[in-house]
């Protein structure tokens, strides 16, 4: 078995524009858990989480379970035990996760993603759309989001995110 | 236009598939005729007021869901998930 390397998805320095940040966070296990028809209950308690109810999120520590679909949520800070009652794909490398925070943080995602992100408190979580690409978005509270995306696509996210970054510092530099 | 996703509330139409009339879900029994066939797979009506579809909730929770709606006034009247609103529950 060689040595394989690991390697961020895209190794760039953080972005800032206006107070705003977007950064490549670490991400270095995500498992998706599909409970077996009426296991949720029995897979939350062996995960010592809550299976999270649509557009949620619960956490226990570094661990959190993110609902990513019907019957199905994404573990992330913490390997998944053997033996769950539950379809369990290791989804880690398939991944990149970016953070987006600061003053402007819902005004640039408002350009890309086709929800109200105003108010989202944390907890919330929402499986939908970074323009055409898919995305899971965490809310951090405070104007702050975790953006997990495919990790084929993180050099696009980056640019879209970041178009949007500068055209809205841009507009903010014309008003008086 | 938005949809009520009955998991994920109120979204977008960009996150959703269209797939065409809900008459697929009606499938002509083992001992149906050849033409019960032929009009499940090839006629449609082109109602003018409350028809239903079929919609993919593809950036989403990837869920089919039935739409009714009103093809005159635009009006979503009902979204129903095809496959029931879960098979595992999950609580908030």
């Amino acid at each position: 078995m060689p040595d394989l390397i690991a390697k961020p998805a895209l190794g760039l320095p953080p972005l800032t524009h206006a107070g705003t940040t977007l950064a490549e966070a670490a991400l270095p296990q995500i498992t998706a858990i599909a409970p077996f028809p009426g296991q949720s209950a029995a897979v939350g308690t062996a995960l010592g989480l809550t299976f999270p109810a649509p557009n949620c999120v619960t956490e226990a520590g570094e661990a959190r379970l993110v609902w990513a679909g019907r019957d199905l949520a994404f573990l992330l800070g913490k390997a998944a035990p053997e033996g769950l009652p539950a379809a369990v794909t290791d989804q880690s490398d398939g991944w990149v996760a970016l953070t987006l925070s600061g003053p402007q943080a819902v005004q640039v995602l408002a350009r890309l993603v086709p929800l109200d992100l105003r108010d989202m408190p944390r907890g919330q979580a929402a499986r939908t759309a970074l323009n055409h690409l898919p995305l899971v978005l965490i809310a951090e509270g405070e104007g702050a989001f975790t953006l997990l995306t495919f990790r084929s696509m993180a050099r696009t996210a980056w640019h879209e995110i970041g178009e949007a970054m500068e055209k809205l510092a841009a507009r903010a530099a014309l008003t008086p | 236009m938005r949809l009520t996703c009955p998991l994920c509330g109120p979204r977008d139409r960009r996150e959703f598939y269209y797939s065409g009339a809900a008459v697929a879900l009606d499938r002509p029994g083992a001992e149906a005729p050849p033409e019960a066939w032929d009009d499940h797979l090839h006629n449609r009506d082109n109602p003018a007021g409350v028809t239903q579809d079929l919609w993919y909730h593809e950036q989403g929770c990837c869920s089919w869901l039935k739409v009714t709606r009103n093809t005159v006034t635009h009006e979503i009247l009902a979204v129903e998930t095809v496959g029931g609103d879960s098979t595992a529950g999950g609580v908030a």
